[in-house]
């Protein structure tokens, strides 16, 4: 009893030095998460889920990281063999409806996108981005090994990095969407097994895929950059972002009625934080609730907080997953939504694309770009990548808003070339206020050989979004007469964070059909049929044009010998 | 090629053709009609069946409940319609936003070249109002249209509330992978072709319509509702759109086999199917609905509101209710529960429609008969143009007395007829719009007549020309007019059989050397004018509807001056093809005729 009593101090012992070690190592990991709900005009839910990772190492100065703790092994080893300084992969599911909805807190374009940034020390770009989308492919369980050189663009204005540093040469810089690419529970699993409790504990048990796929819009995506640690920017840390925002549809599966609890739309409630979170927190939209006319909630919280988000000034009920009392005496948080909708929003940036004309020889792009700002103009940056089997006409590239020309003050444009490089155009257009831009671009079909043509040619193919980056007015710079919590003398000139905001808009991508090539067994017939006429036909010309003559049978070889000699000698032939 | 290159055998069997030449002809004739007439025999034909595999193995279950509501809708409808005097554009965005879609207009108008006797109109205004159901989970790359016309009157009430009520249904349910339009079109025709332009942003026809606000990506497929009644008997299928187009054959197929799952009866051309193919009177209708068929598709007109999605590459068609005497009555909850069916078959759908047939004809709406079936009645009447060509070439060639003559007829003897003639086509494709205020009333009079004027004009201003010179001429005529049905019949076989059919004979048997006055008479009854009045009386005899013969040429004047307002509202291209190139062919025989 003695021996074994012993045996379990110094095992005590040895879990605290253990214990002790690791939090001194690299016990500065830390991580976060958190929930924002918000009940939009359309009487939808956005649920808008984030998990940071923070991660306190430095590739640059020691090569080999062999140790993890919080931040995931799969994606530290990825950055450190491919050289990657940012890398931003988004998942998206459905299209988001801005005049319905209002703009996203993290937009991302249908399909997948990926864009990267590599270390500026790296020489093989290309093929680090090769291996690279190879690599991410197996991981998330997506296709995205399909991105290669055909749609591969370097953006030189739309895509700056995130994360600290100032590389700005766009040779490093990679930028590939899928628009085609179906998003569903095997992406969702990977991405899953990249938080430190999984889905086991904190807000990650919501995640259940029955649930979060049977909404209206569905994306998740994975952010990493390097990020300053202290105010000093001595140190560098790595910060792993993992978003995941989805609608849930009042209309579909709530039977009419606007009552939304965490259990209706996740078929689960929060019985804890995550053990290893230092914050987890639920953020709820109450800012059109101020008189709690929209909606309510339940259980309440004494919690408030202030922040413009979006160039708006929003207010949130919060609820600290990390306090006990938050769960009250059921152990478990589950809050119910009361609400009713209202219609449809005019947000200050919005943008639609479409294919226009008919026939399978031309169309036409037409992108438009709303400024809904009731007096103020506003720079955007244009991105447009389309594959090269769409020829772009570039000549007939016309820019117009109110009907007058509105020629871009900055335009890059590389041309495709067939089978290798997709076109890509960059504009910066002035859009005037309370205007409608609309860029207009002619394209021809490209016919293509047999053997490129997808398994479903009829389908039509698909050019990706246009990506819209913007900075744009906000609404709280727009309220001057709001004085009502500030003092009068901070109001006059508008504070640079809040005076605009940055927004990307993504368009919908199109679906467009190239001219195919029937691959059917009438095909074969008509092929066959006309090779029939064609012989027809030109037994039948052969039998009008060719006049015949009798010829007498050629001569024997002793003839025409003889012929060639008398020839040389200048005499007739026999 | 041994039997051409050998010159004894190619001189025999240029000879057999030359000398059984007349024979030939009349057989090819015979048995082109023959041919024509035997593809409505049962056993000759194929049964439909379902060729894309996304619909047809796919089980779906119908389950809209709500007709009885949807009618209620449609008398609001009306209601609101009565009190605005048209379309009732506030009413229906309101009822479409409380429904949960996304709701658009669009405004258009139009001035006719000519006012529009039938429809009574002339400056037509109206406003598309429009509402998106958006696919949950989809990037708005694809779409369905189910469209309603809003139409004067006490008509096609229903056919809107039914419209907002599948609105409705569909709405709640999650499994939509493509956005679904529901539209609501004012002046019917006119509507659709603003808003399809407008979609497409396409000007074709110079109308003037605002730009769409919304949209939903490449429209796979569209049906047209038009109901009228709260209880139909059968369910009426149209298919012929512009220019003879057709959508493909899966979608008829789809309608016909909802119709046998949930036992709805079905028609098509207003007949229904008989089981007596073997009777006299069984093939007779069998018959009759090819020939209502082909009528149609030979008028190059819009049958339903779905003929000018065809343009675009959307396959379309109308469904109409229809509201007999029969006993067999069917509900509001059945017609939408075979609508839902087919739109969640159609939402299946992962590429378009592509699978079945493009070229068909109809004579009943389970069987059809496809292109290469169809296509041997055209080429054996297309083949005794080559032979005439074949047998004028050899009487041009083998003369010998071709080098005393002086020379072979001049270039200009044979281009004059040549330009005349198609400037007279062109005349006649000009005028009726050019004169209209002249005559606004009686222009469809005035155009026959420069019909017959501009013939005569032709004939008195030739020259006289030597008998090389018709026979020249001819082999140029018969050449021209292969190539002409040739190209037609490709397009719109049905147009193509019907001219070949009173435009062959002629070709074959002119000459100058036939008695003149009789033969005049022949060819003026088989001009394309004369077809057009007699196919007016065939068709009016084929839908049971006889008309005495003033209303007949009234009709017929009627017809002409829809198939010019079809033209420049449309772009039906009929009325051009007529006059620009088969009157002046015509008129080239006219020619070779008063050759002397």
């Amino acid at each position: 009893a003695m021996a074994e009593q012993k045996f379990r101090v110094r095992a005590r012992a040895l879990v605290c030095v253990f214990v002790c070690v690791v939090m001194c190592g690299c016990g500065r990991d830390d991580f976060q998460e958190e929930l924002v709900i918000r009940p939009l005009h359309s009487g939808d839910i956005y649920t808008s889920f984030q998990f940071r990772t923070l991660w306190e190492t430095d590739f640059t100065r020691e090569n080999k990281v062999s140790h993890y703790r919080l931040f995931p092994k799969s994606l530290g080893q990825v950055i450190s063999k491919f050289s990657v300084r940012e890398l931003h992969i988004s998942f998206t599911q459905g299209y988001w409806r801005t005049m319905q909805w209002g703009q996203p807190y993290l937009p991302s374009p249908p399909g997948a996108e990926l864009w990267v940034w590599f270390q500026d020390s790296l020489t093989d770009v290309d093929g680090t981005w090769k291996e690279l989308t190879n690599v991410l492919s197996g991981i998330f369980c997506a296709s995205l090994n399909f991105i290669d050189s055909t749609n591969t663009v370097q953006p030189s204005a739309s895509f700056k990095p995130l994360g600290i540093g100032n590389v700005t040469d766009h040779r490093f810089l990679r930028y590939a969407t899928l628009p085609r690419e179906i998003v569903c529970t095997e992406n969702l699993t990977p991405w899953k097994k990249l938080l430190p409790c999984g889905s086991k504990a904190g807000l990650a048990v919501l995640l259940k895929s029955e649930k979060l796929f049977h909404s209206s819009f569905h994306s998740q995506a994975v952010h990493i950059r390097p990020v300053c640690k202290d105010d000093q920017c001595k140190t560098t840390s790595w910060e792993l972002r993992q978003t995941l925002n989805v609608v849930f549809d009042l209309h579909n599966s709530g039977q009419g009625k606007n009552e939304w609890s965490l259990f209706k739309m996740f078929s689960r409630t929060l019985t804890e934080a995550c053990p290893v979170a230092s914050s987890s927190k639920i953020y709820i939209d109450i800012t059109d609730n101020s008189q709690g006319e929209q909606f309510e909630l339940s259980p309440a919280t004494p919690l408030l907080s202030q922040a413009v988000v979006l160039g708006d000034r929003r207010t949130f009920s919060v609820y600290d997953l990390t306090q006990q009392i938050t769960f009250g005496t059921m152990r478990s948080l589950n809050l119910l939504i009361r609400g009713k909708s209202s219609d449809m929003l005019r947000p200050l940036l919005h943008a639609e694309r479409y294919v226009a004309g008919y026939g399978l020889q031309t169309g036409e792009i037409h992108t438009l770009m709303y400024n809904n700002h009731p007096y103020r103009s506003f720079p955007v940056l244009l991105l447009d990548s389309v594959p090269w089997y769409l020829r772009l006409y570039i000549h007939t590239l016309t820019v117009t808003s109110k009907g007058k020309d509105n020629k871009p003050s900055y335009i890059h444009y590389q041309p495709s070339k067939d089978r290798v490089r997709p076109h890509l155009l960059e504009m910066l257009v002035q859009l005037p206020p309370n205007s409608v831009t609309e860029v207009t671009l002619q394209f021809e079909r490209a016919l293509l050989k047999w053997t490129e043509y997808t398994p479903d040619p009829n389908h039509g193919f698909y050019v990706g979004s246009s990506v819209i980056s913007s900075l744009v007015p906000s609404i709280v710079a727009m309220d001057t007469n709001n004085s009502r919590e500030r003092p009068l003398f901070s109001s006059f000139f508008p504070s640079k964070e809040e005076s605009s905001y940055f927004v990307r808009v993504y368009t919908e991508p199109l679906l467009v059909n190239l001219p195919t090539p029937d691959f059917s067994m009438p095909y074969n017939v008509i092929c066959l049929t006309c090779t029939v006429v064609a012989v027809g036909y030109g037994s039948l010309y052969n039998l009008l044009t060719r006049s015949f003559q009798i010829e007498e049978p050629s001569p024997g070889l002793a003839k025409r010998i003889a012929n060639i000699i008398r020839k040389m000698r200048g005499v007739p032939p026999l | 090629m041994g039997l051409l290159s050998d010159p004894n055998r190619r001189r025999a069997l240029i000879s057999l053709l030359t000398r059984l030449n007349t024979p030939i002809c009349i057989v090819c004739y015979m048995a082109g009609v023959a041919w024509f007439m035997g593809l409505a025999f049962e056993p000759f034909t194929l049964r439909t069946y379902m060729s894309e595999n996304a619909m047809g193995s796919t089980m779906v279950e119908e389950r809209f409940p709500a007709g009885e509501r949807a009618l209620a809708t449609g008398r609001e409808f009306s209601a609101h319609k009565k009190r605005t005097g048209g379309m009732p554009v506030e009413w229906l965005m309101k009822t479409m936003q409380a429904k949960g879609l996304e709701v658009f207009t669009q405004r258009f108008s139009r001035t006719l070249p000519f006012p529009d006797e039938n429809k009574e109109r002339y400056m037509v205004r109206g406003t598309n109002v429009y509402g998106i159901l958006r696919a949950p989970r989809a990037p708005r790359t694809e779409a369905l249209v189910l469209s309603a016309p809003c139409s004067p009157g006490d008509n096609n009430n229903q056919a809107v509330g039914l419209l907002l009520g599948l609105a409705e249904y569909f709405r709640n349910q999650i499994y939509w992978a493509k956005d679904i339009i529901f539209l609501v079109n004012e002046h019917d025709l006119i509507g659709m072709q603003a808003w399809l332009e407008g979609y497409h942003h396409t000007n074709t026809t110079g109308m003037d319509w605002s730009p769409l606000q919304g949209r939903g990506g490449s429209i796979q497929a569209a049906l047209s509702l038009e109901l009228s009644s709260d209880i139909i008997t059968s369910l009426d299928l149209v298919l012929e759109g512009l220019n003879g187009q057709l959508p493909n054959l899966d979608l008829a197929n789809l309608f016909y086999a909802f119709c046998q799952k949930i036992g709805v009866l079905c028609t098509i051309q207003g007949k229904l199917q008989r089981n007596d193919w073997d009777s006299v009177s069984g093939y007779s209708h069998a018959v009759q609905t090819m020939m209502l068929m082909v009528m149609k598709q030979a008028s190059g007109r819009p049958w339903g509101d779905h003929g000018l999605f065809l343009r675009y590459h959307i396959e379309a068609a109308t469904i109409k209710g229809v509201n007999s005497f029969r006993q067999y009555k069917t509900d509001a909850t059945t017609i939408g529960r075979l609508l839902e069916g087919m739109y969640r078959k159609l939402n299946n759908l992962l590429e378009r429609l592509h699978q079945s047939y493009f070229f068909y004809l109809m004579p009943s709406l389970s069987h059809f008969v496809s292109i290469g079936y169809y296509m041997p009645a055209f080429g054996l009447l297309a083949v005794i143009l080559l032979l005439r060509a074949l047998d004028l070439w050899v009487q041009l060639s083998t003369p010998p007395q071709r080098t005393e003559d002086g020379s072979s007829p001049g270039v200009l003897s044979l281009l004059t007829p040549l330009v005349i003639s198609h400037l007279t086509g062109v005349a006649l494709y000009m005028l009726p719009i050019r004169f209209q205020e002249m005559a606004v009333e009686h222009f469809p009079v005035s155009e026959t007549e420069a019909v017959v004027l501009t013939a005569i004009a032709v004939y008195t201003l030739l020259s006289p020309g030597t008998e090389q010179g018709w026979r020249v001429l001819k082999l140029v005529a018969v050449l021209y007019l292969a190539v002409l049905l040739g190209c037609t019949a490709l397009i719109n076989f049905s147009l193509g059989f019907i001219l070949a059919l009173t435009l062959v004979p002629v070709a074959a048997f002119v000459t100058p050397h036939v008695p003149k006055v009789l033969s005049a008479f022949i060819l003026v009854i088989l001009s394309p004018a004369c077809t057009l009045l007699f196919s007016v009386f065939f068709f009016q005899e084929l839908q049971e509807m006889p008309i005495s013969f003033q209303d007949g040429w009234l009709l017929f004047l009627s017809v002409i001056s829809q198939g010019i307002l079809d033209h420049s509202l449309y772009g039906s291209l009929v009325y051009p093809l007529i006059t620009l190139l088969v009157y002046p062919c015509w008129l080239l025989f006219w020619n070779i005729l008063f050759w002397n």
